[in-house]
């Protein structure tokens, strides 16, 4: 198991070169290699969501692949979606706003998950954004408040970008 | 009163952290030279372990060390009985405690058997390949009554029978009761097992620090001080050398609370050997089969009534399943004994409880912590009992009521905590009304459910109310303080799993202080920082450890108007606090900052007075007589496809009392939480052993946790009834939605089946089930 390939990939707008197992988790290579550990990992069988990061714009459980699938690509995580350290992206201000989350461990997948839903469908209706949340367990706010941050953030990506 | 914090729907202020990926969970704690820990667990419920065979995985490169229990000498003691048994007359109970790794004997699927440690997770992982484990394989106990059958094998040897504990608790003379009853209905009822599934799985890391000579621990608990002594204890040190941090929690819902965990005694000690750190972070399936489990009663219960409906008495006798191993004493069964009794008047209770080892994963309490099991059986006992009187669900519910004017109510036994079980406040009727005025039950009776069965549509509502017993001591404590900077410190000992504890408790602070949340600066679950205190479970943080910081802050408060008064030359009586200053309401020109009078209270020079202490800090305790009681009534509408049988919620209904609500935003989120985990228990998820004991469902693909599209919009009402028993008038809601989930489902949905005249007496459901119990109900009509 003492293999490596090299690789290279971007991650929040930085290029990393490194030299991995083929065998490790691109959620361990995010969270342990990169020591990007906001994401999280809640079953490492693809089913709670909780790794949810952006992989060239598409939202994929990072359990589910290995590093080396990720060499040349381009990566999301919830450390680089907020614009800047003092200002949130909307989705995360309407996350406090509606007290969308409790522990917080699943958010950052919601979060993920919820961005390129709402940059395609700004104005979604409850059924749509339950729909769209349902490959996400939450296990602590019974997913009212997500649902109703989703509409406060729709509504506030609308105002941004009009 | 009028409040400035407390009552106010406050943002919280953990959440940027949270949101931004940057807020610490255990896993997220890197140490230079970590190594990492992996166990070798049962594949077997119940068996002899002949052989251990670690030679071949010794020689995997990167790996450290192996351990077996007979490696660890003298450090191999069972762990400590957590709450002893309640001091109820003639009853029994046997303590047996789980074991840091299985010697001799395995006795559930999952037991930690060997510790890998290596230089990462993978390579302790193949190492644990290549260990080979020879255990003679023993008939395994898993059904609770064949438990107790004379030829049952013997999961503790050292014992007569798998029997780990009998109590019988009574109020009044239920024999005579039921001789003067017009009805007396009798029923068995079947609750199964279920767990917790928090999002974040368990995990610790141990540091012991040679140069420093201090042990660091980073541990999932819910209870930091109480592991930090413990492990003092175990290892031999001082408490202060000793720190336990419980960082950001992914969620805990009680079985972060069990204590010890193998791991959690385990992994300092090897960094002890090893002088360097270690990690265990617990997979899913470990979860599923090493993370405690509850519930999976039997009970066989009766009511007596009189022919208006008005309950004589209750008799209840049922089987509690303990698991392998009973280290959380009786808290669970004895809180399903007492939450059976709840909103009601029940002049007359006999409760018979026996309490079995299986050879299943350790039960101990998971939000709600056997109140619904208790909930369950009384709840169906009125509908039956309803049903039989061709009364109304919500009037017998209604004249069975404990009047306003009764509390605080005896029900003369002992609760989990060894207090009686004394409701010190109450008024139920007002919120049922409220919740049926919500759901609109008359017009859904009368007009909404004939128009549905006319199309054919099978639609049902059910209403039920409950107790929760909150708050429970024995104490918690805070330290506040007021900086030089103005800024103000808040420690207490309590671990936060998501309660929202940055934001609620810091408002009890800036409501005393006029200080602005912002500039308040909570430490929670440090031992470091603040080392008294008990934990976070019976949903008691706001009640206990919320009334020590609103007593350290008055006190607090005291000290500054104390000063002021003299810097101002004003009566304390003048003197407000106010945006971070003392002002005095009648010379709006005379004011101070309180960093100003922090400097004041540690003076450089010259001596603060003799007796005084310096300082703005205080530091109190708070430890209720008893707990406070909370109640609720929740109503829901369902539709049950008739094919499928599909169950789907058309409207819910929580309507709650804790007292006091500091912070509503945060309530909601507790109750709506609550339902959502009471709904997966209802009809979703299910723990499943086979008759080998072998567990079936080990993944979220084969145990349901409800996702968005199960959960409905939960819709809120509330009442305040304050409690006498604590400065603030609070009372507990963190268990309070889970509780009556299962018997309100349960009645819906015979309700929308009328047509079929079931009766179901167990739970949880599913589809599958469902659609056998109609089956059934077909063929005997």
């Amino acid at each position: 198991m003492s293999q490596r390939i090299p690789i290279t990939l971007r991650v929040n707008g930085v290029t990393y070169q490194r030299e991995v197992e083929p065998r490790l988790l691109l959620s361990d290579f995010i969270r342990h290699d990169l020591g990007l550990t906001g994401t999280h990992v809640g079953c490492e069988h693809g089913v709670c969501g909780a790794c949810t990061i952006l992989f060239d714009g598409q939202p994929v459980r990072s359990c589910l692949l290995f590093a080396v699938q990720a060499d040349g690509h381009n990566i999301l995580t919830i450390e680089g979606l907020a614009p800047d350290p003092d200002h949130l992206h909307p989705i995360q201000e309407a996350f406090q706003d509606a007290h969308a989350l409790q522990c917080g461990f699943c958010t950052p997948g919601f979060v993920m998950t919820l961005k390129p839903f709402l940059e395609e469908n700004p104005d979604p209706s409850d059924e749509e954004i339950r729909e769209a949340i349902s490959g996400n367990l939450c296990r602590c706010t019974g997913y009212d408040h997500i649902v109703d941050a989703v509409h406060i953030a729709a509504a506030k990506m609308k105002e941004a970008s009009s | 009163m009028s409040t400035r914090y407390i009552g106010k729907r406050l943002k919280r202020n953990e959440d940027p952290k949270l949101l931004t990926g940057q807020a610490l969970f255990t896993d997220d704690v890197h140490l230079p030279g970590m190594l990492h820990v992996a166990f070798l667990r049962s594949d077997y419920a119940h068996g002899r372990i002949k052989s251990i065979d670690t030679s071949f995985a010794k020689d995997v490169p990167g790996v450290v060390a192996i351990y077996t229990a007979e490696d660890l000498g003298d450090y191999w003691q069972p762990g400590p009985l957590l709450v002893p048994p309640p001091p109820v007359e003639g009853r029994v109970f046997h303590a047996r405690t789980q074991v840091p790794l299985a010697k001799d004997k395995v006795r559930h699927v999952g037991e930690p058997i060997v510790m890998v440690v290596a230089e990462s997770r993978y390579i302790a992982e193949d190492a644990i390949e290549q260990i080979f484990v020879d255990i003679e394989p023993l008939p395994a106990v898993t059904d609770l009554e064949q438990a107790l059958a004379p030829d049952a094998p013997l999961i503790h040897e050292d014992l007569d029978s798998n029997l780990a504990a009998h109590i019988i608790q009574q109020k009044g003379n239920y024999a005579e009761a039921r001789e003067k009853a017009d009805v007396v209905i009798r029923r068995r009822f079947y609750y199964d097992h279920g767990v917790a599934a928090a999002m974040e799985n368990r995990g610790i890391v141990a540091w012991w620090d040679d140069k420093a000579e201090r042990l660091t621990v980073w541990d999932t608990t819910q209870a930091p001080v109480v592991i930090r002594n413990g492990l003092a204890a175990m290892l031999g040190l001082s408490e202060s050398q000793v720190r336990v941090i419980a960082p950001f929690i992914g969620g805990a819902f009680g079985p972060k609370i069990m204590m010890f965990y193998p791991e959690e005694v385990l992994l300092p000690w090897a960094s002890m050997q090893l002088h360097r750190p270690l990690k265990w972070i617990e997979d899913r399936r470990e979860n599923f089969m090493a993370t405690t489990h509850e519930r999976d009663q039997i009970h066989w219960a009766e009511i007596a009534l009189t022919k208006d409906g008005k309950i004589l008495g209750v008799k209840d006798e049922f089987i509690h399943d303990s698991g392998a191993y009973d280290p959380y004493g009786l808290t669970v069964p004895i809180n399903s004994q007492c939450t059976l009794l709840g909103s009601y008047d029940i002049p007359n209770y006999y409760s018979d409880m026996k309490v079995v080892f299986t050879n299943k994963m350790i039960v101990t309490p998971y939000r709600g912590a056997g109140r619904q099991h208790g909930v369950f059986v009384m709840e169906r006992l009125l509908d039956l009992a309803a049903k039989e009187l061709g009364m109304d669900v919500t009037e017998i519910r209604r004249i069975n009521f404990i009047p306003p004017d009764k509390f605080p109510y005896n029900n003369e036994i002992i609760y989990q905590d060894f207090a009686p079980l004394v409701y010190d406040s109450g008024n139920y009727e007002p919120l049922l009304d409220k919740v049926l005025e919500l759901i609109e039950y008359e017009k859904f009776i009368k007009e909404e459910q004939p128009r549905y069965r006319a199309e054919g549509r099978y639609v049902g509502i059910g209403v039920v109310s409950y107790v929760e017993g909150t708050g429970i001591g024995p104490y918690e404590g805070a330290r506040v303080q007021v900086e030089t900077t103005g800024k103000v410190n808040v420690a207490t000992g309590v671990g936060t799993q998501g309660q929202g504890h940055f934001t609620s408790f810091v408002q009890v602070v800036a409501e005393h202080l006029g200080v602005d949340p912002k500039d308040i600066y909570l430490v929670t679950g440090d031992t470091d920082i603040f080392h008294w205190g008990t934990g976070t479970f019976a949903s008691r943080g706001m009640v206990v450890a919320g009334n020590a910081i609103h007593s350290a802050a008055e006190r607090v408060k005291e000290k500054i108007l104390h000063m002021a008064s003299e810097e101002l030359e004003a009566p304390v009586e003048d003197l407000v606090l106010e945006g971070g200053f003392v002002k005095d309401k009648r010379h709006p020109e005379s004011f101070i900052a309180l960093k100003d009078l922090a400097v004041r209270a540690n003076p450089l020079r010259g001596a603060v007075k003799a007796d005084a202490e310096p300082g703005l800090e205080s530091t109190a305790y708070f430890g209720p007589e008893r707990g406070a009681t909370a109640f609720g009534a929740h109503a829901m509408i369902v539709e049950v496809d008739p094919e499928t049988f599909d169950v789907k919620i058309l409207r819910y209904v929580a309507g709650h009392d804790c007292g006091v609500v500091v912070n509503p935003l945060i309530v909601d989120g507790q109750v709506r939480g609550g339902v959502a985990q009471g709904i997966g228990n209802a009809f979703y998820e299910k723990i499943v052993y086979d008759a080998d004991g072998q567990l079936l469902t080990a993944s979220f693909m084969d145990y349901l946790i409800p996702t968005s599209m199960e959960v409905p919009h939960i819709e809120l009402v509330h009442t305040e009834t304050p409690s006498p028993l604590n400065p603030m008038g609070v009372k507990g809601v963190g268990e309070a939605g889970a509780i009556p989930v299962a018997p309100l489902f349960v009645q819906a949905v015979e309700n929308a089946l009328a047509d079929y005249d079931l009766e179901i007496l167990e739970a949880p459901l599913s589809p599958n089930r469902l659609f056998e119990l109609v089956q059934e109900a077909r063929a005997e009509s």
